[in-house]
């Protein structure tokens, strides 16, 4: 399988070197170029996030507040998640490594609508732009979570543009998994079949399904927004006729969901980074593959587990709460799978494996602590406290983010052509890995003692606990600032890396790096299973 | 040592982990109604089910980790085998400790979820960024909320505005505060003390100093304190001027002879709408038949009943269900 010569970076045709000039990647329909345009887009819209969180943190270092009015404070915290959850962490590993990834994984020339890919792009740097023109206006300061009538009646901040950058933003995530459902469905090349599939593949698809059933909700939920706000529809304010937890309803059906579009790809990339690193087939493939799937269909039939101190029934408050606890399942049976790879494997601890271990480490405390939460009686007490933030930190940033990290150091290699220090890499792991624990854990405290979430200011008693926090965010800042400064100087100084610096199986690695503009000279004919580092001929899974 | 660091920061973690616990005295919120501990050992086993997985998961990754590391850079590890019996256990065995979880939660949560029938009754306004408390006797409070230790209390509770949330940590208490209808919390306070009150659903621009105490009082000193307070008219007196003043009186006779129902008896009792739905009169229907009658008309009754919403607070409003509740306070406490 393994036929591309290691050729210099430079004297070979790429897709980086075809053209050249801004023009040439503002039309590019190349999925990779594209998946280059979305990381440049994302990053710059985690450093406005980053420096929101920042700010925060420093703010809460004293209890009456170190830094801002609370006013200032509020729009901080709004931005802050807006940005994360819609700009940054719903399209992170799908349309950067998933766009880069996919048609070169299964065999393809690029996506199946490779215009309608450029299309998603520009309609999410429109989204971008109308929420960073609502911050520059002024700022938002409902919360990601724009809850009504606050929303649509008593705010006065930049909710219509922060809404509607969402709004567009969500189209890009239509288009996207349509793109990739298709493409996944019609162009795998030959021999690729579906038990085959890298389950990074799997888990993107499962992602895409949602991508496709969910963010419609999502964009008819602001739309009635925009209505209440605009012309006092009587949707949502009570004092209008309305009903202000149907709200809820609708956002939650959207923003469950969108948990697991930001988690799912996550569990894809660890799955391929533990293979690659333990240089084994993922223990209990079909049932790592199957539960992506599990989780992506139960995840529509759990948001009650939101409301169960808004004043829904008992009985809705019971089937939420059964329902969480079936998601949970899946969840654990790729934890144990995960973990059982490793046995009497051949383990190797760079960089992208140490953020594989630590997100299983992580994402298993904040699956864990989410019992806490579908557990009705104990939700009652934990439910908008500093718990609910820590526990889905843990598992968007310990999680989601831990894999987006290991996934880029993964594939940077093919994506540049270019190795990064791994020492480095090796340090920044570790230093982000302290920090998040060092920033989160804290709060988990605060929330049981019963410090409410969205506080500008708070009582003394929770003074320590919050210095702690702020201090772990910190190193936290550190530990993201190191991986720009050597995988930017990679591009230009790091030595060659080769078609498959890390000896991983997979198709990517088969052509060379960075991967010439039609990926496959010819399109390549698949003969094994994923992951077949033992060699074997025989059929599995 | 390649796997020194993941091995150097679980370490650190721990130890921290271990000295955070040593360190701060305030493991747990103080305990202070009848359901807190209750609550607490559900939370304590939820606990130690994290700590052991974590642990355990923690631990086989290690020991996966240095026993099997690398030993030679072209190393091929054996075939991954299939393991169904394995699969099908860590499947079952997360599965059956969710089913005694959710068993225990929610039948936690379900008897917590009914006040006992003899509960004191308690009003609660919120609005951006106060609290307004109501004592059926009529003391009023904003930010502070008075109660007599042993005693069940439920509050009744509404907003001005947006959503609020009250949250009693000490008692392990949280209910929003919708604009619109009513949601009730009850709690019955076990320990004399201060403890915090907390907004708890973000309500915009001092949501964080929508905050106050609640004092939980001896009965010998909550009775004292209630009657220092100079607000000597209770809360169904004070409606009852109102029925008056605002003209209910005049169609609402008590005989049964006027243009509406007679309000005697009737809270607590099953009526049938003209729409065909039956409805016990509560508090969320009188309120709404004082601002949205329409919705509520009775089948022998002209539709006749003009709104009064904007011509009454939300305060003014508890003061009218308190009078017409102590109409029929008498039928209440026997059916009940």
């Amino acid at each position: 399988m393994s036929t591309a010569q290691t050729i210099p970076a430079e004297s070979r045709l790429n897709y980086l070197n075809s053209s050249y000039g801004i023009r040439s990647w503002l039309l590019t329909t190349d999925h990779k170029r594209i998946g280059l345009l979305y990381l440049a887009t994302i990053t710059f819209m985690f450093m406005i996030g980053g420096i929101a969180a920042t700010l925060m943190r420093i703010h809460l270092v004293e209890p009456q507040g170190a830094l801002v009015e609370p006013e200032t404070y509020n729009r901080l915290f709004s931005i802050h998640g807006i940005v994360m959850v819609f700009f940054f962490l719903v399209p992170s590993i799908p349309a950067t490594l998933g766009n880069f990834l996919i048609p070169i994984m299964i065999g393809a020339k690029d996506v199946a609508f490779p215009k309608l890919n450029l299309l998603s792009w520009y309609i999410f740097v429109t989204g971008c732009s109308l929420a960073l023109y609502a911050v520059i206006a002024g700022g938002v300061d409902t919360g990601w979570t724009f809850y009504t009538p606050y929303s649509s009646t008593y705010a006065h901040t930049n909710v219509l543009a922060a809404a509607l950058g969402i709004f567009i933003a969500g189209f890009s995530s239509i288009l996207t998994g349509l793109n990739f459902v298709v493409t996944i469905h019609k162009m795998r090349a030959p021999g690729m079949t579906w038990f085959r599939l890298p389950l990074f593949i799997w888990s993107l698809y499962a992602t895409s399904l949602i991508f496709i059933l969910g963010t419609p909700v999502i964009a008819i939920t602001i739309f009635l927004l925009a209505l209440e706000r605009i012309f006092h529809a009587g949707i949502f304010d009570p004092a209008l006729g309305g009903d202000p937890l149907l709200f809820q309803h609708m956002f939650w059906f959207y923003s469950h969901p969108a948990v697991y579009i930001m988690i799912l790809p996550g569990m894809g990339v660890v799955s391929e980074l533990i293979a690659a690193f333990a240089r084994k087939r993922i223990f209990g493939y079909a049932f790592v593959a199957f539960s992506s799937l599990a989780i992506a269909v139960i995840s529509f039939i759990v948001w009650g587990h939101h409301m169960f101190v808004t004043g829904q029934s008992v009985y809705a408050g019971l089937i939420f709460s059964v329902l969480s606890f079936l998601v949970a399942i899946p969840s654990a049976v790729k934890v144990f799978n995960w973990t059982a790879t490793l046995y009497k494997a051949s383990i190797s601890y760079q960089a992208p494996m140490l953020y594989a271990l630590g997100f299983i480490g992580l994402f298993t405390m904040g699956g864990l602590t989410g019992l806490f939460l579908a557990a009705l009686a104990t939700d009652v007490h934990l439910n908008g406290t500093y718990f609910i933030v820590a526990h889905f930190h843990y598992i968007m940033v310990g999680g989601a983010l831990m894999a987006y990290f290991g996934g880029l150091h993964y594939w940077w290699p093919k994506i540049t052509g270019r190795m990064y220090p791994d020492y480095w890499a090796r340090i920044a792991a570790a230093i982000v890995f302290i920090g998040f624990n060092l920033t989160f854990f804290p709060q988990f405290v605060m929330g049981y003692l019963g410090m409410p979430r969205r506080y500008a200011v708070y009582p003394a008693e929770f003074h320590v606990l919050n210095v702690l926090s702020s201090a772990g965010a910190s190193i936290l800042a550190i530990g993201y600032a190191i991986p720009m400064v050597y995988l930017i100087w990679s591009m230009r100084y790091g030595p060659p890396a080769g078609p498959n610096p890390w000896g991983a199986k997979g198709l990517e690695w088969t052509i060379p790096s960075p991967p010439p503009t039609e990926n496959f000279e010819e399109t390549p004919i698949v003969t094994e299973e994923a992951y077949n580092y033992a060699g074997s001929e025989g059929h599995h899974g | 040592m390649e796997f020194s660091f993941e091995f150097m920061t679980g370490l650190i973690q721990l130890g921290w982990s271990v000295a955070a616990a040593a360190w701060f005295p305030p493991v747990h919120p103080p305990t202070a109604s009848s359901i807190a501990e209750s609550v607490d050992q559900l939370h304590y086993f939820l606990t130690a089910i994290t700590l052991f997985f974590t642990v355990l998961i923690f631990a086989v990754i290690f020991y996966f980790m240095v026993k099997y590391r690398r030993r030679s850079p072209d190393e091929i590890p054996p075939e991954t085998e299939e393991h169904l019996p394995l699969e099908i256990a860590w499947t079952v065995i997360p599965a059956l400790i969710c089913v005694v979880i959710f068993v225990w939660a929610s039948s936690l949560y379900v008897r917590n979820a009914r006040p006992p029938a003899a509960s004191a009754q308690i009003y609660v306004i919120g609005k951006q960024w106060m609290w307004h408390i109501q004592h059926p006797e009529g003391p009023r409070e904003i930010n502070e909320l008075h109660v007599p230790v042993g005693v069940p209390v439920q509050l009744t509770m509404t907003s001005q505005d947006v959503i609020h949330d009250f949250y009693i940590p000490a008692f392990r208490v949280k209910k929003d505060v919708l604009p619109g209808r009513y949601s009730t919390l009850w709690f019955e306070p076990t320990e004399v003390g201060t403890y915090h009150l907390y907004c708890a659903q973000y309500c915009g621009a001092l949501h964080s100093q929508m905050i106050g105490w609640v004092y939980v009082m001896s009965q010998s000193d909550y009775a004292a304190w209630l009657a220092k307070q100079t607000e000597n008219e209770s809360m169904a007196q004070l409606g009852q001027r109102l029925f008056t003043q605002l003209g209910c009186s005049d169609c609402h006779i008590s005989e049964g002879t006027g243009r509406g129902p007679s309000l005697v008896g009737l809270y607590g009792k099953s009526e049938k709408l003209k729409s065909g739905e039956s409805r016990e009169v509560d508090e969320g229907l009188i309120r709404e038949a004082i601002v949205n009658p329409n919705s509520v008309n009775l089948p022998n009754y002209p539709p006749i009943m003009p709104t009064y919403k904007g011509q009454v607070s939300e305060e003014q409003v508890l003061q009218l269900i308190a009078y017409v509740k102590s109409l029929g306070a008498r039928e209440r406490t026997d059916g009940k």
